[in-house]
């Protein structure tokens, strides 16, 4: 990843120069049909620019966000095992948030502006972590769904036409594969158990099903997003085409431990090979995005006062940095 | 409000024997911090054996602006591949 500081010495990363004139548009969208990369210091047009700096940075900040979901586990997590192996998602899911707010910062903004536009309730993160954890087998169902899902998205965002998002999501794809097994794995556990303990995986698959396909953003006909950026070779894929994909693979693994997708409306379509699903219910996902699902407020404070409390810890590094280079000096 | 620490670049030798290659970046508040976040942040699967980090504005970079006049000494000299070279049929070993 090219980073600001890189390119704040050019003096021109926005190269305001050179106008968005239709000899610029048109070969810069040239480079971009023959699956060149684009780079840090390229030309791009401000559009692809501001496009890109909101999907990551919204991108960071769900993978910073989604910590908490878990982490309301982490000290109840049933073995040794699951605690270990539930600690170093959540640390995954803080590397993820790293590597992504880094590539949002080669674009030009800052790091501590895309931290207070989270904080300030500007920016947004993914719908699916303002759904509360209410048993352990949310966490079998968050690994399995929610970064089953994660992966459908962002597997495709591996061949994006930005190349430090691309490389970026290289790294995040390769660490993800780890995170579903062990979510369905967590759910295999619970299925093959008792009673009670099969009620409680079928239970979070009832509450996590339908907010896991909202998360793959609106219908096409409704993705105002969708066509600029499926030009921009941003997206693969539309909307709805990756959400296909998800349910296709999904039921399978759902039916395979015995555990019914809640949806009536379900059916395997032969003739197309795919599984046809019921309508979403949009209201909810609208409500979630204005700010009003179940914990949209407690994961808003919670990152607020993480922050907050961590200011002393910063301004103490930043001390010991300044006496350090005074002693160096004198 | 406190400013960013200052950015770092990140480069890993996967393994002995291969160069440092660029993995990233991470802010720190020095050296030191820099060199244990890039470890927490990029090596949490045993990726390397050996971290460099740099200050992002000590790295001195060509313009891609420019790229066509600063790589164009090398384009029109082509005899310096061995295929710009004939040897007759049936030579061996060379």
């Amino acid at each position: 990843m090219y980073t600001q500081g890189l390119d704040q010495k050019t003096g021109d990363r926005t190269q305001p120069g050179k106008a968005e004139s239709p000899e610029n548009l048109a070969r810069f969208q040239a480079r971009v049909d023959a699956e060149e990369k684009i780079e840090a210091k390229d030309w791009m047009p401000d559009a692809y620019r501001q496009t890109l700096i909101r999907q990551i940075s919204q991108h960071a900040h769900s993978e910073v966000i989604g910590m908490q979901p878990e982490g309301n586990w982490l000290t109840r997590a049933p073995t040794l095992r699951r605690k270990s192996i539930l600690l170093a998602k959540v640390q995954d899911e803080a590397g993820h948030g790293l590597y992504l707010y880094s590539a949002a910062e080669t674009l030009g903004i800052s790091r501590e502006r895309m931290v207070d536009q989270l904080l300030a309730g500007k920016a947004k993160y993914s719908s699916i972590f303002n759904y509360p954890t209410l048993t352990w087998a949310d966490i079998g169902a968050i690994g399995w769904l929610v970064d089953g899902a994660a992966i459908m998205n962002q597997i495709p965002l591996c061949r994006c036409s930005y190349g430090p998002y691309s490389r970026a999501m290289i790294r995040v794809c390769k660490e993800e594969s780890f995170h579903q097994r062990q979510g369905y794995e967590i759910m295999v556990a619970l299925c093959r158990g008792n009673d009670a303990q099969k009620e409680m995986a079928q239970d979070a698959l009832n509450r996590w099903w339908w907010p896991s396909l909202m998360m793959f953003g609106p219908s096409d006909k409704d993705s105002k997003h969708s066509a600029q950026s499926m030009a921009w070779k941003i997206k693969r894929f539309t909307n709805d085409e990756l959400r296909q994909k998800f349910v296709d693979v999904t039921v399978p693994q759902a039916e395979f431990i015995g555990l019914c997708v809640p949806d009536d409306d379900l059916e395997f379509d032969a003739e197309s090979g795919h599984y046809r699903y019921g309508e979403i219910d949009w209201r909810e996902f609208t409500e979630i995005l204005a700010g009003n699902g179940p914990c949209n407020i407690e994961r808003m404070k919670t990152r607020t006062e993480a922050h907050e409390n961590g200011a002393w810890v910063r301004e103490a590094a930043e001390a010991n940095a300044a006496k350090r280079a005074a002693r160096a000096a004198a | 409000m406190s400013k960013d620490w200052p950015l770092y670049e990140v480069f890993i030798r996967a393994k002995s024997g291969l160069s440092h290659r660029h993995a990233g970046s991470v802010h720190a508040a020095d050296d030191e911090m820099a060199l244990n976040h890039a470890r927490d942040v990029y090596t949490r699967r045993n990726e390397g054996v050996s971290i460099w980090v740099v200050r992002s504005s000590d790295i001195v970079a060509s313009d891609p602006g420019d790229a066509d006049a600063f790589f164009e000494p090398a384009r029109d000299k082509i005899y310096r591949h061995p295929t710009f070279y004939d040897i007759p049929d049936g030579v061996e070993n060379i």
